[in-house]
Protein backbone atom coordinates (compact mmCIF):
# COMPACT_ATOMS: atom_id res chain seq x y z
CA UNK A 1 0.00 0.00 0.00
CA UNK A 2 1.21 3.81 -0.87
CA UNK A 3 2.75 6.11 1.99
CA UNK A 4 0.02 8.41 0.20
CA UNK A 5 -3.02 6.48 0.67
CA UNK A 6 -2.25 5.08 3.85
CA UNK A 7 -2.08 8.70 5.50
CA UNK A 8 -5.08 9.72 3.39
CA UNK A 9 -7.35 6.83 5.19
CA UNK A 10 -5.76 6.84 8.61
CA UNK A 11 -6.54 10.86 7.99
CA UNK A 12 -10.00 10.57 6.38
CA UNK A 13 -10.76 8.23 9.89
CA UNK A 14 -9.50 11.10 11.82
CA UNK A 15 -12.09 13.38 10.56
CA UNK A 16 -15.39 11.25 10.63
CA UNK A 17 -14.25 10.30 14.04
CA UNK A 18 -13.86 14.54 15.05
CA UNK A 19 -16.17 16.16 12.66
CA UNK A 20 -18.99 15.09 15.11
CA UNK A 21 -17.13 16.83 18.64
CA UNK A 22 -16.25 19.83 16.50
CA UNK A 23 -19.70 20.29 15.13
CA UNK A 24 -20.83 20.44 18.47
CA UNK A 25 -18.24 23.19 19.62
CA UNK A 26 -19.23 25.46 16.19
CA UNK A 27 -23.30 24.58 17.23
CA UNK A 28 -23.48 26.08 20.82
CA UNK A 29 -21.89 29.18 19.31
CA UNK A 30 -24.54 29.83 16.87
CA UNK A 31 -27.72 32.41 17.17
CA UNK A 32 -31.12 31.03 18.45
CA UNK A 33 -32.47 32.46 15.33
CA UNK A 34 -29.69 30.53 13.21
CA UNK A 35 -30.49 27.28 15.13
CA UNK A 36 -34.10 27.68 14.59
CA UNK A 37 -33.95 28.34 11.12
CA UNK A 38 -31.60 25.37 10.15
CA UNK A 39 -33.99 22.88 12.61
CA UNK A 40 -36.87 24.45 11.83
CA UNK A 41 -38.00 20.70 9.54
CA UNK A 42 -37.30 18.82 12.79
CA UNK A 43 -39.18 21.10 15.68
CA UNK A 44 -42.19 21.86 13.40
CA UNK A 45 -42.07 18.62 11.15
CA UNK A 46 -42.98 20.58 8.13
CA UNK A 47 -41.45 18.04 5.65
CA UNK A 48 -38.06 19.83 4.71
CA UNK A 49 -34.42 18.70 5.73
CA UNK A 50 -32.32 20.21 8.12
CA UNK A 51 -29.65 22.78 6.34
CA UNK A 52 -27.02 22.28 8.57
CA UNK A 53 -23.86 24.67 7.87
CA UNK A 54 -20.80 23.78 10.27
CA UNK A 55 -19.57 27.37 11.01
CA UNK A 56 -21.95 30.02 13.10
CA UNK A 57 -22.77 32.34 10.65
CA UNK A 58 -22.66 35.50 13.68
CA UNK A 59 -21.11 33.55 16.71
CA UNK A 60 -22.27 34.21 19.53
CA UNK A 61 -22.26 33.22 23.39
CA UNK A 62 -25.62 33.73 24.36
CA UNK A 63 -26.50 30.23 25.60
CA UNK A 64 -23.14 30.19 27.40
CA UNK A 65 -24.15 33.59 29.57
CA UNK A 66 -27.87 32.00 30.13
CA UNK A 67 -26.83 28.69 31.07
CA UNK A 68 -24.27 29.45 33.20
CA UNK A 69 -26.01 33.00 35.10
CA UNK A 70 -29.13 32.08 34.28
CA UNK A 71 -30.35 28.33 35.13
CA UNK A 72 -29.70 27.20 38.04
CA UNK A 73 -30.89 23.92 37.45
CA UNK A 74 -27.84 23.37 35.43
CA UNK A 75 -26.02 24.38 38.44
CA UNK A 76 -27.45 21.86 40.79
CA UNK A 77 -26.48 19.14 38.64
CA UNK A 78 -23.48 19.95 37.30
CA UNK A 79 -22.36 20.15 41.15
CA UNK A 80 -24.34 16.78 41.80
CA UNK A 81 -21.84 15.21 38.99
CA UNK A 82 -18.79 16.82 40.46
CA UNK A 83 -19.93 15.31 44.02
CA UNK A 84 -20.57 11.62 42.88
CA UNK A 85 -17.16 11.56 40.49
CA UNK A 86 -15.31 13.20 43.30
CA UNK A 87 -16.79 11.03 46.24
CA UNK A 88 -16.40 7.60 43.91
CA UNK A 89 -12.61 8.21 42.92
CA UNK A 90 -11.75 9.42 46.77
CA UNK A 91 -13.32 6.22 47.80
CA UNK A 92 -11.45 4.03 45.71
CA UNK A 93 -8.20 5.78 46.57
CA UNK A 94 -9.09 4.42 50.01
CA UNK A 95 -10.15 1.30 49.19
CA UNK A 96 -9.23 -0.26 46.23
CA UNK A 97 -5.09 1.34 46.29
CA UNK A 98 -4.50 -1.28 49.73
CA UNK A 99 -6.60 -3.89 48.35
CA UNK A 100 -4.54 -4.03 45.18
CA UNK A 101 -1.46 -3.84 47.29
CA UNK A 102 -3.00 -7.09 49.49
CA UNK A 103 -3.47 -8.93 46.32
CA UNK A 104 0.23 -8.26 44.84
CA UNK A 105 2.09 -8.64 47.83
CA UNK A 106 -0.23 -11.94 48.60
CA UNK A 107 0.79 -15.53 47.19
CA UNK A 108 -1.70 -17.83 48.88
CA UNK A 109 -4.31 -19.70 46.84
CA UNK A 110 -6.81 -18.38 48.80
CA UNK A 111 -5.51 -15.27 48.11
CA UNK A 112 -5.30 -15.90 44.02
CA UNK A 113 -9.09 -17.74 44.37
CA UNK A 114 -10.45 -14.49 45.50
CA UNK A 115 -8.62 -12.12 42.97
CA UNK A 116 -9.89 -14.45 39.61
CA UNK A 117 -13.60 -13.96 41.82
CA UNK A 118 -12.81 -9.86 41.56
CA UNK A 119 -12.04 -10.41 37.83
CA UNK A 120 -15.31 -12.14 36.99
CA UNK A 121 -17.22 -9.42 39.70
CA UNK A 122 -15.59 -6.81 37.51
CA UNK A 123 -17.12 -8.19 34.07
CA UNK A 124 -20.39 -8.70 35.46
CA UNK A 125 -23.18 -5.66 33.60
CA UNK A 126 -24.94 -3.74 35.99
CA UNK A 127 -28.12 -5.34 35.39
CA UNK A 128 -27.43 -8.71 36.51
CA UNK A 129 -27.83 -6.70 39.97
CA UNK A 130 -29.68 -4.51 39.57
CA UNK A 131 -32.84 -5.61 41.15
CA UNK A 132 -31.19 -6.91 44.15
CA UNK A 133 -28.58 -4.16 44.64
CA UNK A 134 -31.88 -1.99 44.71
CA UNK A 135 -33.14 -3.85 47.86
CA UNK A 136 -29.55 -3.87 49.33
CA UNK A 137 -29.65 0.00 49.31
CA UNK A 138 -33.15 0.21 50.33
CA UNK A 139 -32.73 -1.88 53.59
CA UNK A 140 -30.26 0.85 54.04
CA UNK A 141 -32.27 3.86 53.51
CA UNK A 142 -29.55 5.39 50.96
CA UNK A 143 -32.16 4.95 48.01
CA UNK A 144 -32.71 8.14 46.23
CA UNK A 145 -29.48 9.34 48.11
CA UNK A 146 -26.20 10.18 46.78
CA UNK A 147 -24.62 7.55 48.59
CA UNK A 148 -26.66 4.62 46.97
CA UNK A 149 -24.59 5.55 43.46
CA UNK A 150 -20.84 6.22 45.08
CA UNK A 151 -21.27 3.51 47.72
CA UNK A 152 -21.34 0.45 45.22
CA UNK A 153 -19.01 2.43 42.20
CA UNK A 154 -16.24 2.84 45.37
CA UNK A 155 -16.37 -0.96 45.65
CA UNK A 156 -15.93 -1.78 42.06
CA UNK A 157 -13.56 -3.99 41.65
CA UNK A 158 -12.26 -2.96 38.17
CA UNK A 159 -9.72 -0.34 39.92
CA UNK A 160 -8.44 -2.87 42.07
CA UNK A 161 -7.28 -5.32 38.93
CA UNK A 162 -5.97 -1.91 37.15
CA UNK A 163 -4.03 -0.72 40.16
CA UNK A 164 -2.66 -4.44 40.92
CA UNK A 165 -0.51 -4.07 37.60
CA UNK A 166 1.49 -1.51 38.94
CA UNK A 167 1.96 -2.77 41.95
CA UNK A 168 3.19 -6.64 40.67
CA UNK A 169 6.24 -4.86 38.53
CA UNK A 170 7.82 -3.47 41.80
CA UNK A 171 11.22 -5.69 42.06
CA UNK A 172 10.60 -7.95 44.94
CA UNK A 173 13.90 -6.82 45.91
CA UNK A 174 13.92 -3.72 46.99
CA UNK A 175 10.61 -4.39 48.74
CA UNK A 176 12.95 -7.13 50.34
CA UNK A 177 15.60 -4.67 51.21
CA UNK A 178 12.88 -2.32 52.55
CA UNK A 179 11.98 -5.01 55.32
CA UNK A 180 15.54 -5.84 56.31
CA UNK A 181 15.91 -2.30 57.04
CA UNK A 182 13.15 -3.11 59.32
CA UNK A 183 10.06 -1.01 57.19
CA UNK A 184 6.78 -2.41 58.11
CA UNK A 185 4.33 -3.81 55.48
CA UNK A 186 2.35 -0.46 56.11
CA UNK A 187 5.59 1.74 55.76
CA UNK A 188 6.41 -0.19 52.48
CA UNK A 189 3.02 0.25 50.79
CA UNK A 190 2.94 3.78 51.34
CA UNK A 191 6.50 5.05 51.18
CA UNK A 192 7.51 1.98 48.05
CA UNK A 193 4.21 1.16 46.96
CA UNK A 194 2.39 4.01 46.08
CA UNK A 195 5.37 5.99 44.53
CA UNK A 196 6.36 3.31 42.39
CA UNK A 197 3.16 2.11 41.43
CA UNK A 198 2.21 5.79 40.74
CA UNK A 199 1.41 5.52 36.98
CA UNK A 200 -0.72 2.98 37.23
CA UNK A 201 -3.14 4.52 39.98
CA UNK A 202 -3.70 7.46 37.96
CA UNK A 203 -4.40 5.56 34.59
CA UNK A 204 -6.85 3.72 36.85
CA UNK A 205 -8.48 7.55 38.05
CA UNK A 206 -8.42 8.78 34.89
CA UNK A 207 -10.24 5.72 33.37
CA UNK A 208 -12.54 6.09 36.16
CA UNK A 209 -12.96 9.72 35.89
CA UNK A 210 -14.79 9.09 32.11
CA UNK A 211 -16.30 5.87 33.21
CA UNK A 212 -18.36 8.16 36.19
CA UNK A 213 -18.71 11.33 34.63
CA UNK A 214 -21.31 9.20 32.23
CA UNK A 215 -22.69 7.24 34.94
CA UNK A 216 -26.35 6.74 33.34
CA UNK A 217 -27.87 3.18 34.36
CA UNK A 218 -27.35 3.63 38.11
CA UNK A 219 -28.45 6.96 38.95
CA UNK A 220 -31.38 5.96 36.47
CA UNK A 221 -32.24 3.21 38.91
CA UNK A 222 -31.22 4.35 42.66
CA UNK A 223 -32.17 8.23 42.30
CA UNK A 224 -35.83 9.02 42.17
CA UNK A 225 -35.85 13.05 42.49
CA UNK A 226 -34.70 14.60 39.18
CA UNK A 227 -32.81 17.54 41.49
CA UNK A 228 -30.51 14.48 42.53
CA UNK A 229 -29.24 13.35 38.84
CA UNK A 230 -26.06 13.64 37.32
CA UNK A 231 -25.27 15.63 34.04
CA UNK A 232 -25.44 12.95 32.03
CA UNK A 233 -29.39 12.10 32.52
CA UNK A 234 -30.43 16.08 33.07
CA UNK A 235 -28.68 16.45 29.84
CA UNK A 236 -30.84 14.42 26.88
CA UNK A 237 -33.61 16.10 28.86
CA UNK A 238 -33.25 19.54 27.20
CA UNK A 239 -34.98 19.18 24.42
CA UNK A 240 -34.28 20.34 20.62
CA UNK A 241 -36.70 23.49 21.08
CA UNK A 242 -34.06 24.72 23.29
CA UNK A 243 -31.18 23.64 20.77
CA UNK A 244 -28.73 26.33 21.68
CA UNK A 245 -28.93 25.47 25.55
CA UNK A 246 -28.60 22.15 24.68
CA UNK A 247 -25.40 22.79 22.57
CA UNK A 248 -23.82 24.76 25.01
CA UNK A 249 -24.70 22.58 28.49
CA UNK A 250 -23.09 19.49 26.13
CA UNK A 251 -20.06 21.67 25.70
CA UNK A 252 -19.72 22.07 29.19
CA UNK A 253 -20.16 19.05 30.14
CA UNK A 254 -17.24 18.12 27.55
CA UNK A 255 -14.86 20.07 28.80
CA UNK A 256 -14.00 18.50 32.47
CA UNK A 257 -13.62 15.17 30.12
CA UNK A 258 -11.40 16.80 27.77
CA UNK A 259 -9.52 18.41 30.40
CA UNK A 260 -9.00 15.08 32.27
CA UNK A 261 -8.04 13.45 28.68
CA UNK A 262 -5.50 15.92 27.90
CA UNK A 263 -4.00 16.16 31.18
CA UNK A 264 -3.70 12.36 31.61
CA UNK A 265 -3.27 11.02 27.86
CA UNK A 266 -0.30 9.02 28.70
CA UNK A 267 -1.86 7.57 31.74
CA UNK A 268 -4.86 6.73 29.55
CA UNK A 269 -2.92 4.55 27.69
CA UNK A 270 -0.42 2.85 30.24
CA UNK A 271 -3.75 2.19 31.88
CA UNK A 272 -5.97 0.47 28.83
CA UNK A 273 -2.82 -1.01 27.80
CA UNK A 274 -2.90 -2.39 31.81
CA UNK A 275 -5.95 -3.69 31.21
CA UNK A 276 -5.63 -6.17 28.70
CA UNK A 277 -2.43 -7.88 30.43
CA UNK A 278 -3.87 -11.53 31.33
CA UNK A 279 -3.73 -12.65 34.36
CA UNK B 1 -3.42 -26.09 59.40
CA UNK B 2 -3.51 -24.18 62.32
CA UNK B 3 -0.72 -22.46 62.38
CA UNK B 4 -0.45 -21.87 59.14
CA UNK B 5 -3.57 -19.90 59.48
CA UNK B 6 -1.70 -18.08 62.67
CA UNK B 7 1.12 -16.92 61.03
CA UNK B 8 -0.75 -15.46 58.16
CA UNK B 9 -3.00 -13.51 60.17
CA UNK B 10 0.17 -12.29 61.82
CA UNK B 11 1.72 -11.49 59.04
CA UNK B 12 -1.12 -8.87 58.75
CA UNK B 13 -1.69 -8.27 54.68
CA UNK B 14 -4.72 -9.52 54.59
CA UNK B 15 -5.70 -5.88 56.40
CA UNK B 16 -5.18 -4.18 53.21
CA UNK B 17 -8.04 -6.01 51.47
CA UNK B 18 -10.28 -6.56 54.14
CA UNK B 19 -12.48 -3.02 53.75
CA UNK B 20 -12.57 -4.29 50.09
CA UNK B 21 -13.83 -7.03 50.57
CA UNK B 22 -16.37 -6.16 53.63
CA UNK B 23 -17.68 -3.88 50.78
CA UNK B 24 -17.83 -6.33 48.04
CA UNK B 25 -19.50 -8.82 49.71
CA UNK B 26 -21.99 -6.12 50.87
CA UNK B 27 -22.91 -4.25 47.32
CA UNK B 28 -21.74 -6.81 44.99
CA UNK B 29 -22.44 -10.86 46.44
CA UNK B 30 -25.40 -10.16 48.86
CA UNK B 31 -26.97 -8.99 45.59
CA UNK B 32 -25.64 -11.81 43.68
CA UNK B 33 -26.36 -14.29 46.01
CA UNK B 34 -30.30 -12.84 46.54
CA UNK B 35 -30.67 -12.57 42.40
CA UNK B 36 -29.94 -16.18 42.86
CA UNK B 37 -32.14 -16.90 45.44
CA UNK B 38 -35.09 -15.21 43.79
CA UNK B 39 -34.96 -16.68 40.84
CA UNK B 40 -36.32 -19.42 42.48
CA UNK B 41 -39.41 -18.40 44.05
CA UNK B 42 -42.43 -16.17 43.10
CA UNK B 43 -41.91 -12.70 42.78
CA UNK B 44 -44.77 -11.47 44.64
CA UNK B 45 -45.93 -14.03 47.12
CA UNK B 46 -42.46 -15.56 47.96
CA UNK B 47 -43.58 -19.23 47.67
CA UNK B 48 -41.07 -21.66 46.77
CA UNK B 49 -41.61 -22.85 41.98
CA UNK B 50 -38.63 -24.71 41.49
CA UNK B 51 -37.54 -23.81 38.20
CA UNK B 52 -40.70 -22.34 36.91
CA UNK B 53 -39.09 -18.72 35.91
CA UNK B 54 -36.68 -20.41 34.12
CA UNK B 55 -39.14 -22.05 32.25
CA UNK B 56 -41.47 -18.84 31.87
CA UNK B 57 -38.25 -17.15 30.85
CA UNK B 58 -37.73 -18.88 27.83
CA UNK B 59 -40.92 -18.83 26.66
CA UNK B 60 -40.96 -14.66 27.12
CA UNK B 61 -41.15 -13.44 23.56
CA UNK B 62 -39.35 -10.38 24.50
CA UNK B 63 -36.78 -12.15 26.42
CA UNK B 64 -35.87 -14.37 22.48
CA UNK B 65 -36.19 -11.15 21.10
CA UNK B 66 -33.83 -9.29 23.52
CA UNK B 67 -31.41 -11.99 23.65
CA UNK B 68 -31.60 -12.21 19.98
CA UNK B 69 -30.93 -8.83 19.62
CA UNK B 70 -28.13 -8.77 21.63
CA UNK B 71 -26.11 -11.89 20.69
CA UNK B 72 -26.79 -10.26 16.49
CA UNK B 73 -25.66 -7.06 17.79
CA UNK B 74 -22.20 -8.35 19.56
CA UNK B 75 -21.97 -10.43 16.04
CA UNK B 76 -21.85 -7.48 13.70
CA UNK B 77 -20.06 -5.16 16.22
CA UNK B 78 -17.17 -7.53 17.33
CA UNK B 79 -15.69 -8.79 14.14
CA UNK B 80 -16.41 -4.73 12.24
CA UNK B 81 -13.88 -3.44 15.60
CA UNK B 82 -11.86 -6.06 15.69
CA UNK B 83 -10.68 -5.96 11.98
CA UNK B 84 -11.21 -2.24 11.46
CA UNK B 85 -8.77 -1.51 14.72
CA UNK B 86 -6.60 -4.09 13.75
CA UNK B 87 -5.91 -2.44 10.18
CA UNK B 88 -5.81 1.02 11.59
CA UNK B 89 -3.09 -0.23 13.67
CA UNK B 90 -1.33 -2.05 10.92
CA UNK B 91 -1.12 1.14 9.41
CA UNK B 92 -0.27 3.10 12.43
CA UNK B 93 2.70 1.06 13.32
CA UNK B 94 4.59 2.12 10.26
CA UNK B 95 4.08 6.15 10.85
CA UNK B 96 6.41 7.59 12.57
CA UNK B 97 4.37 10.27 14.14
CA UNK B 98 1.55 8.35 15.85
CA UNK B 99 0.92 10.59 19.10
CA UNK B 100 -1.54 12.55 17.04
CA UNK B 101 -3.55 9.85 15.15
CA UNK B 102 -4.19 7.68 18.48
CA UNK B 103 -4.93 11.09 20.44
CA UNK B 104 -7.75 11.87 18.05
CA UNK B 105 -9.08 8.06 17.77
CA UNK B 106 -8.99 8.34 21.62
CA UNK B 107 -10.90 11.23 22.07
CA UNK B 108 -14.84 9.69 21.49
CA UNK B 109 -13.65 8.20 24.93
CA UNK B 110 -13.73 11.30 26.76
CA UNK B 111 -17.07 12.11 25.03
CA UNK B 112 -19.93 12.19 27.48
CA UNK B 113 -22.74 9.91 26.37
CA UNK B 114 -25.31 12.74 26.30
CA UNK B 115 -23.19 14.71 24.19
CA UNK B 116 -22.72 11.99 21.69
CA UNK B 117 -26.77 11.35 21.83
CA UNK B 118 -27.15 14.84 20.56
CA UNK B 119 -24.68 14.38 17.95
CA UNK B 120 -26.80 11.51 16.79
CA UNK B 121 -29.81 12.87 16.85
CA UNK B 122 -28.40 16.15 14.51
CA UNK B 123 -26.89 12.93 11.87
CA UNK B 124 -29.80 10.49 12.23
CA UNK B 125 -33.24 12.19 12.60
CA UNK B 126 -35.67 11.48 10.07
CA UNK B 127 -34.75 15.37 8.40
CA UNK B 128 -31.40 15.19 9.99
CA UNK B 129 -28.03 15.91 8.77
CA UNK B 130 -27.24 12.41 6.53
CA UNK B 131 -30.61 12.49 5.02
CA UNK B 132 -30.23 16.10 3.77
CA UNK B 133 -26.92 15.22 2.40
CA UNK B 134 -28.54 11.85 0.33
CA UNK B 135 -32.08 14.41 -0.72
CA UNK B 136 -28.94 16.63 -2.42
CA UNK B 137 -27.54 13.53 -4.27
CA UNK B 138 -30.67 12.44 -4.98
CA UNK B 139 -31.16 9.50 -2.80
CA UNK B 140 -34.37 8.07 -0.85
CA UNK B 141 -34.17 9.27 2.87
CA UNK B 142 -34.17 6.59 5.51
CA UNK B 143 -35.58 6.63 8.70
CA UNK B 144 -32.39 5.73 10.63
CA UNK B 145 -34.47 5.64 13.86
CA UNK B 146 -37.37 3.95 13.38
CA UNK B 147 -36.30 1.22 11.14
CA UNK B 148 -34.07 -1.86 11.20
CA UNK B 149 -31.29 0.94 10.41
CA UNK B 150 -31.65 1.74 13.90
CA UNK B 151 -29.06 -1.06 14.99
CA UNK B 152 -26.77 -0.30 12.56
CA UNK B 153 -26.57 3.37 13.85
CA UNK B 154 -26.28 1.76 17.08
CA UNK B 155 -23.04 -0.71 15.63
CA UNK B 156 -21.73 2.63 14.27
CA UNK B 157 -21.36 4.39 17.69
CA UNK B 158 -19.58 1.29 19.25
CA UNK B 159 -17.20 1.66 16.70
CA UNK B 160 -17.03 5.43 16.84
CA UNK B 161 -16.52 5.44 20.74
CA UNK B 162 -14.47 2.24 21.03
CA UNK B 163 -11.84 2.25 18.02
CA UNK B 164 -9.10 4.36 19.74
CA UNK B 165 -9.51 1.78 22.76
CA UNK B 166 -8.88 -0.72 20.15
CA UNK B 167 -6.18 0.50 18.45
CA UNK B 168 -3.80 1.16 21.86
CA UNK B 169 -4.37 -2.42 22.42
CA UNK B 170 -3.56 -3.55 19.00
CA UNK B 171 -0.79 -1.16 18.81
CA UNK B 172 0.97 -2.26 21.64
CA UNK B 173 0.72 -5.98 21.11
CA UNK B 174 2.33 -5.25 18.16
CA UNK B 175 5.10 -2.87 18.93
CA UNK B 176 5.86 -6.08 21.33
CA UNK B 177 7.06 -8.12 18.48
CA UNK B 178 10.25 -7.99 18.60
CA UNK B 179 11.94 -6.18 15.59
CA UNK B 180 14.69 -9.24 14.67
CA UNK B 181 11.30 -11.04 13.56
CA UNK B 182 10.32 -8.09 11.39
CA UNK B 183 14.11 -8.04 10.20
CA UNK B 184 14.31 -11.72 9.33
CA UNK B 185 10.95 -11.64 7.68
CA UNK B 186 12.18 -8.85 5.32
CA UNK B 187 15.57 -10.49 4.63
CA UNK B 188 14.05 -13.67 3.61
CA UNK B 189 11.58 -11.86 1.24
CA UNK B 190 8.50 -11.56 2.80
CA UNK B 191 5.77 -9.38 1.31
CA UNK B 192 3.23 -7.64 3.24
CA UNK B 193 0.72 -9.98 3.27
CA UNK B 194 2.42 -12.97 4.18
CA UNK B 195 4.17 -10.57 6.99
CA UNK B 196 0.87 -10.00 8.39
CA UNK B 197 -0.94 -13.65 8.05
CA UNK B 198 2.61 -15.48 9.04
CA UNK B 199 4.44 -13.41 11.52
CA UNK B 200 1.94 -10.53 13.41
CA UNK B 201 -1.51 -12.61 13.73
CA UNK B 202 0.29 -15.66 15.37
CA UNK B 203 2.08 -13.56 17.16
CA UNK B 204 -1.07 -11.50 18.44
CA UNK B 205 -3.17 -13.75 19.64
CA UNK B 206 -2.64 -13.45 23.11
CA UNK B 207 -3.82 -9.97 22.38
CA UNK B 208 -6.33 -11.18 20.27
CA UNK B 209 -8.58 -12.87 23.29
CA UNK B 210 -8.10 -9.44 25.52
CA UNK B 211 -9.53 -7.34 22.76
CA UNK B 212 -12.73 -9.75 22.70
CA UNK B 213 -13.17 -9.85 26.52
CA UNK B 214 -12.68 -6.35 26.34
CA UNK B 215 -14.44 -5.13 23.67
CA UNK B 216 -17.34 -7.55 24.59
CA UNK B 217 -17.56 -5.99 28.01
CA UNK B 218 -17.42 -2.49 26.34
CA UNK B 219 -20.09 -3.58 23.84
CA UNK B 220 -22.90 -3.56 27.04
CA UNK B 221 -22.29 -0.02 27.64
CA UNK B 222 -24.03 0.85 24.44
CA UNK B 223 -27.15 0.61 26.00
CA UNK B 224 -26.68 4.43 27.31
CA UNK B 225 -26.73 5.70 23.77
CA UNK B 226 -29.93 3.44 22.70
CA UNK B 227 -31.81 4.28 25.97
CA UNK B 228 -30.44 8.15 25.98
CA UNK B 229 -31.77 8.45 22.67
CA UNK B 230 -34.90 5.86 22.11
CA UNK B 231 -35.73 5.32 25.76
CA UNK B 232 -37.34 2.52 27.10
CA UNK B 233 -39.21 1.01 23.97
CA UNK B 234 -36.93 1.69 20.88
CA UNK B 235 -37.11 0.08 17.78
CA UNK B 236 -37.26 -3.55 17.81
CA UNK B 237 -34.14 -4.08 16.00
CA UNK B 238 -32.29 -2.35 18.89
CA UNK B 239 -34.10 -3.87 21.81
CA UNK B 240 -31.45 -5.29 23.42
CA UNK B 241 -31.16 -7.20 27.08
CA UNK B 242 -30.58 -3.91 29.03
CA UNK B 243 -33.78 -2.37 27.75
CA UNK B 244 -35.40 -5.63 28.88
CA UNK B 245 -33.85 -5.92 32.06
CA UNK B 246 -34.62 -2.14 32.46
CA UNK B 247 -38.30 -2.62 31.90
CA UNK B 248 -38.66 -5.10 34.14
CA UNK B 249 -37.09 -3.12 36.80
CA UNK B 250 -39.88 -0.55 36.77
CA UNK B 251 -42.82 -3.30 36.27
CA UNK B 252 -41.54 -4.95 38.99
CA UNK B 253 -41.36 -8.37 37.36
CA UNK B 254 -39.05 -9.80 39.89
CA UNK B 255 -39.14 -13.65 39.15
CA UNK B 256 -38.22 -13.01 35.22
CA UNK B 257 -35.45 -10.70 36.19
CA UNK B 258 -34.34 -12.95 38.70
CA UNK B 259 -33.45 -16.25 36.21
CA UNK B 260 -32.92 -13.93 33.66
CA UNK B 261 -29.35 -12.72 35.67
CA UNK B 262 -28.53 -15.72 36.50
CA UNK B 263 -28.74 -17.02 33.08
CA UNK B 264 -26.45 -13.97 31.93
CA UNK B 265 -23.92 -14.86 34.48
CA UNK B 266 -23.61 -18.38 34.24
CA UNK B 267 -23.06 -17.41 30.38
CA UNK B 268 -20.39 -15.14 31.32
CA UNK B 269 -19.15 -17.38 33.53
CA UNK B 270 -18.70 -19.80 31.23
CA UNK B 271 -16.87 -17.50 28.63
CA UNK B 272 -14.63 -16.09 30.86
CA UNK B 273 -13.33 -19.76 32.07
CA UNK B 274 -13.47 -20.73 27.68
CA UNK B 275 -11.35 -17.87 27.29
CA UNK B 276 -9.36 -18.37 30.09
CA UNK B 277 -8.24 -21.96 28.96
CA UNK B 278 -7.74 -20.89 25.22
CA UNK B 279 -5.29 -18.47 26.73
CA UNK B 280 -2.99 -20.90 28.78
CA UNK B 281 -3.58 -23.23 26.10
CA UNK B 282 -2.08 -20.70 23.41
CA UNK B 283 0.94 -19.58 25.82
Amino acid sequence: MGKALRNILLGFLACIIILPIIMVIFASLKSNYELARSLAPILSDTGGMIHWYIFPGYPTIQHFRKLLLETPQFFIVFWNSVKIVFFILAGQLVIAMPAAWGFARMKSRAARLLFMLYIILMLMPFQVTMLSSYLVLNKMHIINTHLAVILPAVFSTFPVFLIYRGFTNIPISIIEAAKVDGAGEFRIFIKIGIPMASSGIISAFVLGFLEYWNLVEQPLAFLKEKRLWPLSLYLPEIDLAQAGMAFAASVVTLLPAVFVFIMGQDYLEKGIIASAIKE
Amino acid sequence: MKRKVKSWLKEGKWIFFLPSITGVSIFILLPLADVIKRSFYTAVTGEFTGIDNYVELFQNQAFLLAVKNTLRFTGFCLPILLGLSFAVSIMLSRLKQVQLFKSVYLFPLAVPTATVVLIWKMFFLKQGIINSLLNQWGMNAVDFMGTKAAFWVLVFSYVWKNLGYTVILWLSGILSISDSLLEAARVDGANERQYIMRILLPNLKPTLYTITVLSFLNSFKVFREAYLVAGSYPHESMYLLQHLFNNWFTNLEFDKMAAGSVCIAIVLFLGIVLLQYLWDKKE
